[in-house]
């Protein structure tokens, strides 16, 4: 364990180097609300808020919520002439399932619905025995990890964007209502964007080591 | 971390400074860099190591040194994106036939596809399929090309925030192209049943969608520490 302020030239303990310069800092718990920004670049290296782990947890239960509805209940309804028919996301990814389309199916299926539910179950994961004061499980350092990786494959709110698009196209020749599940889908669009927004990477990491993860025995304490 | 480092004055040891968060725009020669103390930073959670280490203790992301030989996996990971993009153009995105050939029908390509928009008044969604599926790839292709070509020259510190910025936006922007793919497939399950016409995604939809995918892979593979190693050292006295 170190002091506040302590680091070392030789080992690098103590310091912070910003992920898209390189740039030296010495390493600080922060008080809440405080934003602390690149010297050289400007990026963001850590923004601590209060609550944040409580409410992206609750944010991550809504998304898995919204995900199971998006899945289970029909997405678009088209009528034409009296005939209706409705599709769920599966039936969406179903048009593809023949032959060479096939790995599309994969694709979509888990950019807009495999994805964000895991990911949101990696952070109730990592972060729930945290936000409760208790150390995490096991595993937490790789869930976390994976949840990163995760985030830019992610795309369930460009999905919502074509559903739009594929509206004005079929526009002219049908009536399309729109189902319950892509009401769960524009929600779950805003979930993620707030989502985002308490999101702090760094203080995440922080907060596995401060509760106890074995990791590096690198972890900052505040000095009495 | 409110503090930094800095190697100004001829000395090897770094200094604190009291100025908390001050604007990132001064000069560069004042700013310590854990390449050029000998360490090594860990893209994934910022914690520095000695520069032996491969792998980061207290998150397990592999460490890699700001190098330029980190470039090739940017430039195989791009050649895959352009060459999927080319049949992606070519080949038809949406197979549209009717029953008994009534009606008209045929295959798109992505580029009809926005024509049709066009053609039917449409001239906001026919902008955001175009952006997305031409514009935004294209001008990914050519900021990628540029950011590694230029990646560890001589710059000035305008330059690198210059270069960062872009680097930023190719990276934002990067999974929004996938929004065709999308479209296709929705299109082809509403009309599955509850129409004579029929629609089927063609083969420009995976081509395109590996093509975006593996754009996104380059794009993260490239290191925007790169930018800043070319800044001097020293400023030139003027
Ligand atoms: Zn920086
Ligand atoms: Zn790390």
């Amino acid at each position: 364990m170190m002091q506040q302020g302590e680091y070392d030239m030789k080992t690098g303990a103590g310091l912070i180097a910003c992920p898209r310069c390189d740039a030296l800092h010495v390493e600080e718990e922060l008080p809440v609300g405080v934003t602390a920004r690149c010297i050289r670049c400007g990026g963001v290296l850590a923004r601590p808020r209060a609550g944040a782990f409580t409410q992206i947890i609750a944010l991550a239960i809504t998304t898995m919520v919204l995900v199971i509805a998006a899945v289970f209940f029909p997405f678009l309804e088209i009528s034409r002439m009296g005939l209706g028919h409705g599709t769920s996301l599966f039936g969406v990814a179903m048009a593809f399932s023949d032959g060479f389309l096939a790995p599309l199916v994969v694709v979509i299926l888990g950019a807009v619905i495999g994805l964000p539910a895991l990911r949101a179950a990696l952070l109730v994961y990592t972060l729930l025995p945290l936000a409760r004061g208790r150390p995490p499980y096991a595993h937490a350092v790789r869930a976390f990890r994976l949840s990163e990786q995760m985030k830019p494959w992610s795309m369930a709110e460009i999905f919502i964007i074509g559903t739009a698009v594929a509206m004005v196209k079929v526009g002219g020749l049908a009536t399309i209502s729109f189902g319950p599940a892509f009401w769960a889908f524009i929600a779950l669009v805003f979930v993620s964007v707030a989502n985002r927004s308490f999101m702090c990477s760094t203080t995440i990491w922080d907060a596995i080591e401060d509760a106890g993860a074995r990791t590096d025995g690198r972890e900052m304490v505040q000095s009495a | 971390m409110s503090d930094f480092l800095t190697d100004g004055a001829g000395t090897d040891a770094p200094v604190h400074n009291a100025d908390a968060f001050p604007a990132p725009d001064h000069a560069d020669q004042a700013i310590l860099t854990a390449h050029r103390a000998s360490l090594l930073g860990c893209r994934s959670c910022g914690r520095v190591w000695p520069e032996d280490h491969r792998t980061c203790e207290r998150c397990g992301a592999a460490l890699v040194p700001p190098d330029r030989r980190g470039l090739q996996a940017v430039w195989a990971w791009l050649l895959a994106g352009m060459v999927f993009y080319v049949p992606a153009n070519l080949l038809p995105m949406m197979r549209t036939s009717s029953l008994g050939g009534l009606g008209g029908g045929g295959d798109a390509t992505i580029i009809g596809g926005v024509i049709q928009l066009a053609g039917h008044g449409d001239w906001f969604i026919a902008l955001v399929v175009f952006a997305a599926s031409v514009m935004v790839p294209i001008g990914k292709f050519i900021a990628i090309i540029w950011l590694a070509l230029v990646a560890g020259k001589p710059a000035t510190v305008g330059a690198a925030h210059t270069r960062l910025h872009i680097y930023e936006v190719v990276e934002f922007i990067g999974r929004w192209s996938m929004i065709d793919v999308f479209v296709v497939a929705i299109l082809s399950a509403l009309v599955q049943l509850g129409f004579v016409v029929s629609i089927k995604p063609g083969p420009a939809a995976v081509s395109f969608a590996l093509s975006v995918a593996f754009t996104m892979l380059a794009a993260q593979s490239f290191d925007p520490r790169l930018i800043w190693r070319g800044l001097p050292l020293h400023r030139r006295k003027e």
